[in-house]
Formats: structure tokens, sequence, C-alpha cells
């Protein structure tokens, strides 16, 4: 698999302009997430209005995956609800298998991130936005019972 | 003599390895090593020809191997100069030594209110043990700072050094910024006020001569997997008289003299901290190394990677986006670069050093984050140099870097 494949113009043009950087007032979901590996940080800030995300923003310090991911994440699922957003975890997590679970008009720009199952060490950056805004959505879930 | 770098690395069958037609460049040496053919060989032979449990056998094969094992001790004990093998005790590498020392030194020695002085560049493995001493002891670390130059100063760490300090614990070389300790001054300025020294040795022991002794330290740490032994090997080396005064740290086998129902008394020394079957297979092929590595040469390794460090700063301290850490004085060094790039993180530097250039390097925080944090980066490119480095693998590194530059197009 080619780089070219990996470092595609519309994941490069997501790291060097992300969307949605930044933080939301008096937020519903605030969580903060490190990848043990290599030290990549995340911050996922989220306003919600009954089960739909109203606002979703980022910050973080990563490489141009974990980053673009982030950023392609807060664009998917700003003004949806909490359904979409697991449907969206599940597909990207599935895409990293190299399984389709998602069609190309849902993915968008993600689908720039199929590349990433040709590199196995770069699966987890691709991954870590939606993990951690996965594990806050279950916490979420599980403090309201 | 000109050092050959290129006639060793045949030495090694790992080196001869493509990635789409290009030579692998390996300059990922800090976290480990590749092995030689004598290495590979030793281990092989050991298990075709000599295997059987140590100490135990009444039999000729089982003579054979705690002869290889107690001779493998003796080599690691030559090569740091100790005084005696009692000195020496075989471990699974530096992480576990330095667990040993924590647990059966510290819980002993280490009370309330007591001082344990480490650096700001040390090795998680060099850090959270003492974090778990300290927190269950109630005992206080301090950390000598670490300099914009990359490097600690003397006088610094002598205001920290009390008589309240129990232990000193530092590496002799930095993993991230190549900078090379002046552990012999630590040694004296602990020796005047009472305290231990303890020297992580992971990254100084394969590069370059080490003696114990003449350092003066307590404790003395290695991993076999970064000076060409197999993984699952490595050694403690502790000053006699200290370790007389050391529980166990492991109950088992092979560690005890008598054991009754309700209690047991110990082994003599090394083997009272060696609980259980030891890595003996692996020990041959530590011992193997070290024949290797006093073949080659310690001063004219680190010779070799001096010139290797100062050729590899040269180049890229003309990169205009390059960021370059630790001392600019390669003799302050040994062969370790950490380095920046400009808009391109390290691990995306990485991915495209490796699919574009066939060079393996290393990005991430390297087990250091406190250094991390002090430098104000997340993370950092590194590649490491060894005796089957050469410049051509440095003009490689740079190629793949100028090809990632394109890319993210800074
Ligand atoms: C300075 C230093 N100390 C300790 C260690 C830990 O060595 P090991 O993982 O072999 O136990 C390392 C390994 O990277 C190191 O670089």
């Amino acid at each position: 698999m080619s780089l070219e494949g990996l470092y595609q113009e519309i994941i490069l043009d997501h790291y060097k302009a992300p969307r949605n950087r930044g933080s939301v007032e008096n937020p519903d979901i605030d969580i903060f997430e490190s990848n043990p590996l290599c030290g990549d940080e995340i911050r996922i800030q989220a306003k919600l209005d009954g089960r739909t995300i109203q606002d979703i923003r980022f910050e973080g310090k990563g490489c141009s995956i974990s980053l673009a991911s982030a950023s392609m994440m807060t664009e998917a699922l700003k003004g949806h609800a909490h359904d979409h957003a697991h449907k969206y975890i599940d597909g990207i997590k599935a895409m990293m298998h190299g399984e389709d679970k998602l069609n190309d008009e849902e993915l968008g720009d993600m689908e720039a991130l199929k590349g990433v199952a040709d590199f196995p060490a770069r699966v987890k950056c691709a991954l870590l936005a939606w993990t951690t805004l996965e594990k806050a959505l279950n916490d979420r879930a599980a403090r309201k019972g | 003599m000109r050092f050959d770098a290129a006639g060793l690395r045949k030495e090694f069958p790992i080196l001869s390895r493509e990635f789409d037609g290009k030579r692998l460049v390996y300059l990922d040496n800090p976290a480990t090593t590749q092995k030689p053919r004598a290495v590979i060989d030793a281990v092989s032979r050991f298990y075709e020809h000599s295997n059987a449990n140590v100490h135990r056998g009444a039999y000729r094969l089982a003579e054979e191997s705690t002869a290889a094992y107690e001779g493998a001790r003796e080599k690691v004990r030559g090569f740091l100069n100790a005084a005696s093998v009692e000195e020496i005790i075989f471990t699974r590498g530096a992480t576990e030594s330095i667990n040993l020392v924590a647990y059966a030194w510290g819980r002993k020695h280490v009370a309330e209110g007591d001082e344990i002085v480490l650096t700001e560049m040390e090795h998680h493995s060099n850090l959270v043990p003492w974090q778990l001493l300290a927190q269950e002891k109630k005992a206080v670390l301090r950390f000598v700072p670490v300099e914009n130059d990359g490097t600690i100063d003397v006088t610094r760490a002598a205001a920290l050094i009390t008589p309240r300090t129990r232990l000193v614990s530092m590496t002799q070389v930095s993993n991230v910024l190549g900078t090379i300790n002046p552990v012999r001054r630590i040694a004296e300025l602990a020796r005047e006020r009472g305290a231990l020294l303890l020297v992580d040795g992971a990254q100084s022991v394969p590069h370059m001569a080490v003696d114990v002794r003449d350092i003066g330290c307590d404790f003395f740490v290695l991993s076999g997997h970064k000076m060409l032994a197999p993984t699952g090997i490595g050694a403690l080396y502790v000053r006699k008289a200290v370790l007389e005064t050391m529980p166990p740290f492991h109950g088992g086998g092979d560690m005890i003299r008598q054991v009754f129902l309700d209690h047991a008394t110990w082994n003599d020394l090394p083997w009272k901290f060696e609980a259980g079957t030891p890595n003996f297979a692996d020990a041959v092929g530590l011992a193997a190394a070290i024949d290797f590595l006093s073949a080659v040469g310690l001063d004219a390794l680190q010779e070799h990677e001096r010139a290797l460090t100062g050729y590899a700063i040269g180049r890229l301290g003309e990169m205009a986006g390059v960021t370059l850490y630790g001392p600019r004085d390669v003799a302050l060094r040994g062969g370790v670069v950490s380095f920046n790039v400009e808009g391109v993180h390290p691990h995306d530097l990485a991915t495209i050093l490796d699919r574009e250039s066939a060079v393996a390097i290393r990005a991430g925080h390297h087990c250091a984050q406190p250094l991390m944090k002090r430098l104000n980066v997340a993370a950092t490119a590194r590649a490491g140099f060894y005796l089957y480095n050469v410049e051509e693998d440095i003009d490689r590194l740079v190629e793949g870097i100028h090809k990632a530059e394109e890319i993210f197009k800074t």
C-alpha cells in the first residue's frame, strides 16, 4: 500500500486546517484521553440537546492521522443524534479491519481514512478520537442508568 | 585503522533484509539492537548441545549447562569490572533490575521523610519503581533539572543531595538526548553525604567501556537486548557490602538453602536473588554478545558512534525545519539523536521514512514523558546508532525527511 493512499489531500487538509477545533461552553461531555503508546492527546467537548449532539469540538496534540480523524469526526457528528454517533464509531472501527459498514455517501471525507487499514501501526491514531467519544457516551449512559 | 562498520554489518543476518528493494537501515538501536550470527548461534548451540536445568543436576549435561551459565556471570563481571561474581545477579533486564533494588533494598532502607534523588531525564523504568516505593514509605522524590542544553548541572545536583538522601538514581546515557551524565562525580557527592548511587546503564554499557568500581556506584543495571544479546536477559550489579544487607526479592526454588513448612533460609550470593529457573540459555547469548563487543573494542565503537553522531547533527542541523535536542558537543553525548521536523509529526515522519526509504526510527515519548514535558514537546523522532551503521544510513535518513517535508509541503 502506497504512502499516497495514507496521506491523501483530504487528510492533510483536515490536519492543517482542522474543523471544530476549540472548546464548548458548559459542555455536557468533556473527556480527555491520551494514547499511552505515543503520548498523543485529545480533549473532546460536546453540548447535547436531548439525544442530539448540538455542538462538538476538540483540542489535541497528535499526528496527521489522529488530528484529521478527530476533525472529520466532529464534522460528521455535529447536529446528529447519539445513535448516529454509535453507528459511525462502529463503522470507522470496522473500516480499520478493511470492512465496509458505511457507504461512500455516509463516509464523505472519511473515505480517506480507508488507507489507514494498510498501516497497522497507525490504526490506533485513526481511532483515538472515536474510541474516546465512545467512552464518554458510554460513561454518560451508565451514569444515567 | 578505520572502523569497518560495513564489514560488521555482514555478521547480522537481519540487516541483509530489504523492503521494496531497499536495504533496511536500522536506527532504532536505543529500543533494541540486532543480533550477530555469533549470538544467535551461541543460543542455538546451547539448546542443541548443552541444555539442562542448572545447579541441581547430578549428570554431565547439567554440569555443562551450569558451567555455561556461571561462565556467563563471570563474563558480565569482567565486562563491568565488578570485584566478584557474587555481585552479579541475572534478571530479565534493566527494568527488573531496578524493581529488584526498589523492592529488596528500598523497602528495607528507605523510611518516611527520606529522599531519593533522580533526574528529569529518566526512563519510566527508573522513575515509576521509585514512585511506588515513595508512596509506600512516604518518602520524597527530588529531581535534578535538565538544563536547556540537555545536560545536568553538577552544582544543582550537589544542592539536592543532602544527608536526607538515601539514594541517587540516574541514567548514565539518556535514551532521548544522548547526554552522558557525570556519574563518577555524582558518586563522589553521594558518598560524601552517605547516600547510595544507582546507575542505569541500559544505554551506556552497549556503547562505551564501563567500570563500576571506577564509577564508584553501588548499583548498576543493564539490558542484554540493547547490547546484541537476546531479549529477556539482563543483569544487576550490587556492591557486596550493600547486597549483604538486602532481603530476597522473589521467593521460590534456587534462592533457598533450607525450607521448612513455616520458614526458609537463603542461598548464598548471588543466587539468593535468583528465584526459580533462570534464563540460562539467553545468559549464554549475553556472554557471546560480550565477546563480540570486546572483539570490536568499546573505545573504537564509541569513537565510531561519535563520528556518526557528529555527521548526523551536521546534516540535520543544516535543515531549516529540523529542531535538534540534546548537547551540541558530541564529546558530551552517546549515539542517540532526537529531533523534530516542523509541520510533520514524528509518527508521520516514521511512517514515511519506513515506507519511502526503509529507514527504521522511533517516534513518540520514548518512555520519558516528564522529559517530553521539560522539552515542551509531545513527542520526538529518534535515531540511534550502533556498530553496523554507516554514514550512508544518515544520508538515507535525511533523504526520507526531505520526502516527508514534500508530502506535508512544509
Ligand atoms: C535508559 C533506559 N533505562 C531503562 C530501560 C529499560 O530497559 P528494559 O525495557 O530492557 O528493561 C531503557 C529501555 O529503553 C532505557 O533506555
